[in-house]
């Protein structure tokens, strides 16, 4: 993965946005959702690592990890490049705090059971395989470039977490109770996918993305038929939908997976290996 | 407590079109559609394979180690079924 990164930065294509002083505030702040998103996300899983029910789903968690934390890497080196300030992504993955971070509320969410882990997975794979595939075809070349790759990675990522909701929903009494305990729970963060600000009109306005409101349709088609095979009941509308990741406004919880994931940058600022 | 552990498969996966599918290893699924998504995860993790199979461990029928005389032993001395007496022109390349 680091690889083709490299070779990316050093041969870049032609992207006149990326250059586009106008649109950085807002094109930055998006990078960075995007780019939180799987990093945090990404952190969350790979706290499976080793602890996994079976050796097969353990590896199989580590390689979705992995997979985001490559999308970041593209999506965080690509907003270092917007704003213009010396920072790349391990400046912007690292050094930043809580506040400065833009990822979804759902992305920070405790891992739980593992019945919890596959429903937020579930979630987020419905709305980021819709978002990544509408991105392949932005009026940016640098983000289609890295929508190409990632959603070859989040096809899979969906096609593996809707087929285990399907199994553990329609499993037995015990595994059916706990991913229905799982929707409950989740519920409340599933309106933050959707929000749409300021930052995503100037996005669609430039056509670079979709509007988020605008896939939630095709989202709840996705999770509806899903949901009724893995015989999960579909809440209703929440009555207070948690927001405010994509603001900088975040759970509790972000703060601890920072504290881990930084402590050596900090500890030791500039450490290689 | 019994705990229920998963039935083993056998992974067989090809290499690229036109090779044979080979025995990588196995692991432990509920189900071969499982089975392969397993495979996928832990054997095609640096592009190793084009084509995936499964198959259960159980259903696989070996021969006992202790027939390995009366099975191979009779063709050890049977040096002619190797096919070394053609002349193979230079242009067939390697057979």
């Amino acid at each position: 993965m680091n690889k083709t990164t490299e070779q990316d930065v050093s041969n870049p294509v032609e992207d006149a946005f990326v250059a586009d002083a106008a649109l950085a505030p807002a094109f930055f702040a998006w990078l960075c959702r995007m780019g939180d998103n799987a990093l945090i996300l990404g952190h969350r899983v790979s706290e499976w690592c080793g602890h996994a029910p079976a050796l097969e789903e353990d590896i199989a968690m580590a390689n979705t990890a992995l997979d985001l934390i490559g999308h970041t890497q593209m999506w965080l080196g690509l907003a270092g490049e917007v704003e213009d300030k010396g920072r790349d992504a391990d400046a912007l993955a690292y050094l930043r705090d809580a506040l400065q971070f833009r990822n979804l509320l759902l992305c920070e969410l405790p891992n739980g059971d593992m019945g919890l882990t596959l429903m937020r997975q579930f979630l987020f794979d419905a709305r980021h395989h819709l978002m990544l595939e509408w991105l392949t075809r932005s009026a940016s070349p640098r983000v289609a470039e890295i929508a190409a790759k990632a959603v070859k990675e989040a096809s899979y990522h969906l096609e593996r977490s809707s087929d285990l909701v399907v199994r553990l929903g329609d499993g037995t009494e015990e595994s059916h109770r706990r991913m229905q305990a799982a929707v409950e729970q989740l519920w409340p963060y599933v309106d933050e996918m959707f929000v749409t600000d300021a930052v995503d009109d100037a996005m669609a306005a430039a056509e670079i993305a979709p509007r988020p409101c605008d896939l939630r349709k095709e989202w709840d088609e996705t999770v509806r038929s899903v949901f009724a095979e893995a015989t999960l009941d579909v809440p209703g509308a929440v009555g207070f939908a948690q927001t405010g990741g994509n603001l900088g406004r975040h759970t509790e919880h972000l703060g601890y997976i920072l504290a881990e994931m930084q402590f050596l940058q900090r500890a030791y600022p500039g450490a290689s290996w | 407590m019994s705990r229920k552990e998963w039935p083993l498969w056998e992974v067989f996966i090809r290499g690229q079109h036109g090779l044979n599918h080979r025995h990588v290893g196995s692991l432990h699924a509920p189900d071969a559609e499982m089975a392969i998504h397993h495979a996928r995860d832990v054997y095609t993790r640096r592009k190793e394979g084009v084509s995936i199979w499964v198959v259960k461990s159980n259903d696989i029928t070996a021969s006992s180690p202790s027939e390995k005389g009366p099975l191979f032993d009779p063709a050890e001395t049977k040096a002619y079924r190797h096919p070394t007496f053609f002349d193979i022109p230079d242009e067939v390349g390697h057979m």
